[in-house]
């Protein structure tokens, strides 16, 4: 391992980040977090889920506000408090999230906010915004139409505006967060030979990313976060992917790594043919078997959780077929589902999955409320009490008591509590979307081990993740979606990280040209 | 980039289909179809003089309208418009009739009430984060309250200053063309409209509105001061109304403290008939006129086929509530 103050003490330094606190209600997103950045390369920032990355950079680029430390800027210390303010101190950043306005065309939304004026006071000069953002696009290599509306592209086509707006404000600093997740190879080349171009300009690129393999193309240092401490920063030549693994994960995550059931019985509880939803359903078949976990692999708006959402009733479907058991079922609502035995735990629980003020036995009697019914309405006390216990212990809910109302319980907790609720409505196939976005490290293994427990007593579980690892360690089989398609369906033997990566940026064109 | 790639990008007729465009024709067709059915209807519909009422009856709701366009595009809701109109008109009437300034002060004064009271709609949604439902909710009721007082609860009339009348009444055009005697307060309408449809589609103001409505969180990462534009927004609603406010006294030869409530809902109607979305980020004041248009012909037409009062609400109110679903169903596929 090379000597980690080495790699920091550089004397020409573009930023300087240090003792960086953060907190959100309830998560301590950054304590003591550190970064800094020289010009003309590129650094990449590399940890799980959730250990602060986003966070960090979101504080750089005036979205947040920090709770303490310095953030030092070609040698002067500046307090970002607004977006407007980083733009203009030339601190440029991609956000994960696709940050578009779709019903303005490509060319508006790169000059949001510094269109071209007229020679008239106020007016807007279209023409030259095109001209300008054509000029953008020869020069970065791009093919867009300035006039296209962002709401008729595809995620990809979008996500290269998305660039293109960040580099047209010639930026000193450019962030980018996750910005090949729905890009194809020959994209991200593409995208790196740019980046190679601004790195010789002097400009300094933060390159947030999971693809591990894409540091040693393009970065020059790694710095590594986790749970939102800076862990160390090495130069990318000398460092081994393996190395910068086992930074990022500490020891926590393979030592939980649970036993599935070895086979699950061969039994189809669920099947789907041929749904279909506009362009957000396409063709979509798979089966699902008893005991089994089936992993939902893809990018963000491959159409996972719209799956799940038109099995369970929450959305319409146009065509195609519903089976359970082997008979085919009207799933026309929620209600529906759940008489079908379909549970589905949302990824926004405190959204979609709980009621926040209402306490924890009330939530977990709350999908099956006849079981707890007495006449005329009256709720059954001793019953709800009852059942509420039961599965406290059943699943080791850490609450004070069953009247704790569940907003003030941990993430993991809470989710403990939305399994309760679907085992209280005797539910048979469980849809688990995105089951450990925002709980902590060590109640991620409880769940794991939950959803383990759950398979081996015979429930049919589909677990859709944006996280690999957790989708390879879990699945039995892989179904991977790209832009509304199942484009691959991956036993447990076959799935690598690079495998579902290769399906999930599988674009429809690329399908077309190959049927 | 080759001009090939580029025509390939461009529209197919299917994504035609399902734009905004299409509603702004269907809703051009509908006016059509309403004018011949009630022209084979009655033969009092189908005379100048009826066309002309229809022109003047478009006038003050079409101003009001335009104003609210803008805001529902930015995604918000302003229900306070009709009764800043009649606050802008009672401003007027005491600038003129009570103070006895004149006439030009008197426009000022009632254009600036309800710029004033937009900029405070304005601030009170986009600083102090109150829900543009409640706040203009409660302006409504403000503004009506206020022009009751200020007025002590009677008309004001206009009979000293007979001009004020013919800024609305008189004809510019009639005295171009002899018999074509359209009164000035269309051509303010379409004059206006003409204006806002340039602020829409040319300024920056246009441009933040459209950005508001698509994507708000968006817009403020991208730097623009989102606070500030949507005040601006409200702020011309306001103006709009305060325009409204001038042209409906001068239509009636007095400031009538009671009269607006009720006014707002037309212009909602006129703005969803015409195709802006209630989810913000598509429209155009093309489509609010013809709104606007089909409102005042339906009134019209109804009214001279002897339909009670009481049903023209219950059509037009269908039509609103028909002309929402048909967005929601374009939204969805």
């Amino acid at each position: 391992m090379t000597n980690p103050e080495s790699a920091i003490d550089e004397p020409k330094l573009l930023l300087r980040m240090e003792g960086i606190y953060k907190s959100f209600p309830g998560v301590q997103a950054l304590s003591d977090a550190k970064f800094d950045l020289r010009y003309g390369e590129v650094h990449a920032l590399v940890g799980e889920n959730g250990a602060g990355k986003s966070t960090l950079m979101k504080i750089l680029g005036g979205i947040y506000n920090k709770d303490a430390g310095r953030v030092i800027l070609e040698d002067q210390e500046v307090e970002i408090t607004s977006p407007a303010m980083a733009q203009h101190l030339g601190i440029s950043i991609i956000h994960q999230e696709l940050n578009l306005m779709p019903h303005l065309t490509v060319g508006q939304n790169i000059f949001i906010g510094r269109e071209p004026r007229a020679k008239i006071p106020f007016v807007v000069d279209d023409k030259s915004t095109n001209e300008k953002a054509i000029r953008l696009f020869e020069m970065l290599n791009l093919r867009l139409d300035p006039n296209t509306k962002v709401a008729d592209l595809t995620v990809a086509k979008q996500q290269m505006v998305e660039i293109a707006k960040a580099l047209s404000f010639n930026a000193k600093i450019l962030v980018m967060d996750e910005p090949t997740a729905a890009l194809t190879d020959a994209e991200i080349e593409e995208l790196f030979t740019i980046i190679r171009q601004l790195r010789d300009k002097g400009v300094g690129v933060v390159h947030i990313s999971h693809r591990l393999e894409e540091l040693k193309l393009i970065s020059d240092r790694v710095t590594v976060m986790r749970d939102g401490k800076y862990v160390n920063t090495l130069n990318t030549s000398d460092a081994k992917i393996d190395q910068i693994i086992s930074l990022m994960v500490g020891r926590t995550i393979f030592e939980s790594a649970p036993e599935l059931p070895e086979d699950p019985n061969q039994e189809v509880v669920l099947e789907v043919r041929n749904l279909n939803r506009g362009k957000v359903l396409r063709d979509i078949s798979f089966s699902l078997k008893r005991g089994e976990i089936l992993g939902f692999a893809g990018l963000i708006g491959a159409g996972r959780t719209e799956v799940a959402r038109a099995i369970f009733g929450a959305d319409a479907h146009e065509s195609g077929e519903i089976l359970i058991k082997g008979k085919q079922v009207h799933i026309k609502s929620p209600g529906d589902a759940v008489k079908h035995g379909i549970g589905y735990l949302s990824e926004d629980r405190k959204r979609y999955g709980l009621a926040l003020a209402m306490d924890v036995k009330e939530n977990v009697a709350l999908a099956a409320m006849k079981k707890f019914l007495r006449m005329f309405g009256w709720m059954d006390s001793k019953k709800t009490v009852a059942r509420g216990r039961e599965m406290i212990s059943a699943l080791n809910i850490k609450t004070p008591s069953l009247d704790q109302k569940v907003k003030f319980l941990s993430g993991g907790n809470q989710q403990k509590v939305v399994i309760g609720k679907w085992l209280t409505a005797d539910t048979d196939i469980l849809i688990f979307d995105e089951p450990t976005r925002g709980i902590d490290v060590g109640a991620k293994s409880e769940i794991y081990k939950l959803l383990n427990d759950l398979a081996h007593q015979g429930k049919a579980i589909i677990m859709i993740s944006s996280e690999l690892p957790e989708i390879l360690r879990m699945s039995h089989r892989v179904v991977v979606m790209c832009e509304g398609r199942v484009t691959g369906v991956l036993n447990a033997g076959e799935a690598t990280q690079e495998s579902i990566m290769k399906y999930a940026t599988m674009r429809t064109d690329v399908i077309l040209a190959s049927a | 980039m080759t001009t090939q790639t580029i025509k390939t990008e461009r529209k197919t007729v299917k994504s035609l289909f399902r734009s905004d465009a299409m509603q702004r024709v269907m809703a051009f067709g509908a006016l059509i179809v309403l004018f011949i059915g009630f022209s084979l209807a009655s033969p009092f519909f189908r005379t100048f003089e009826n066309f002309v009422g229809i022109l003047l009856a478009t006038a003050v709701n079409g101003v009001l309208a335009l104003g609210v366009t803008f805001v529902i595009i930015t995604g918000g809701i302003d229900l306070s418009v009709g009764t800043v109109m009649t606050f802008s008109a009672v401003m007027t009437g005491v600038f003129i009739t009570n103070w006895h300034m004149p006439v030009p002060i008197g426009i000022l004064a009632g254009l600036l009430a309800g710029t004033t009271a937009g900029f405070v709609n304005g601030n009170v949604i986009s600083r102090m984060k109150i829900p543009p439902f409640i706040a203009t909710l409660g302006m409504l009721y403000i503004m009506k309250g206020l022009s009751l007082v200020i007025s002590q609860l009677k008309p004001i009339y206009f009979n000293d200053t007979p001009i004020f009348r013919e800024m609305a009444m008189g004809s510019v055009l009639g005295r171009i063309i002899p018999g074509f005697e359209v009164p000035n307060a269309v051509l303010i309408m379409f004059g206006a409209a003409f204006v806002a449809s340039l602020i829409l589609t040319r300024t920056i103001l246009g441009r933040y509105t459209f950005a508001l409505g698509s994507n708000e969180e968006a817009t403020r990462l991208s730097g623009v001061n989102v606070a500030g534009w949507k005040t601006a927004v409200y702020t011309l609603c306001g103006f709009f109304a305060g325009m409204a406010g001038v042209l409906i006294a001068s239509r009636l030869n007095s400031a009538q403290p009671a009269l607006g409530s009720g006014y707002e809902l037309d212009a909602i109607a006129a703005v969803v008939i015409g195709g802006t979305s209630l989810s913000g980020g598509e429209g155009s004041i093309l489509g609010t006129i013809i709104g606007a248009f089909i409102i005042s012909t339906l009134t019209n037409g109804l009214r001279i086929l002897s339909v009670p009062q009481e049903w023209q609400l219950v059509v037009t109110c269908t039509i609103v509530i028909l002309a929402v679903f048909l967005d929601i169903l374009r939204r969805r596929r």
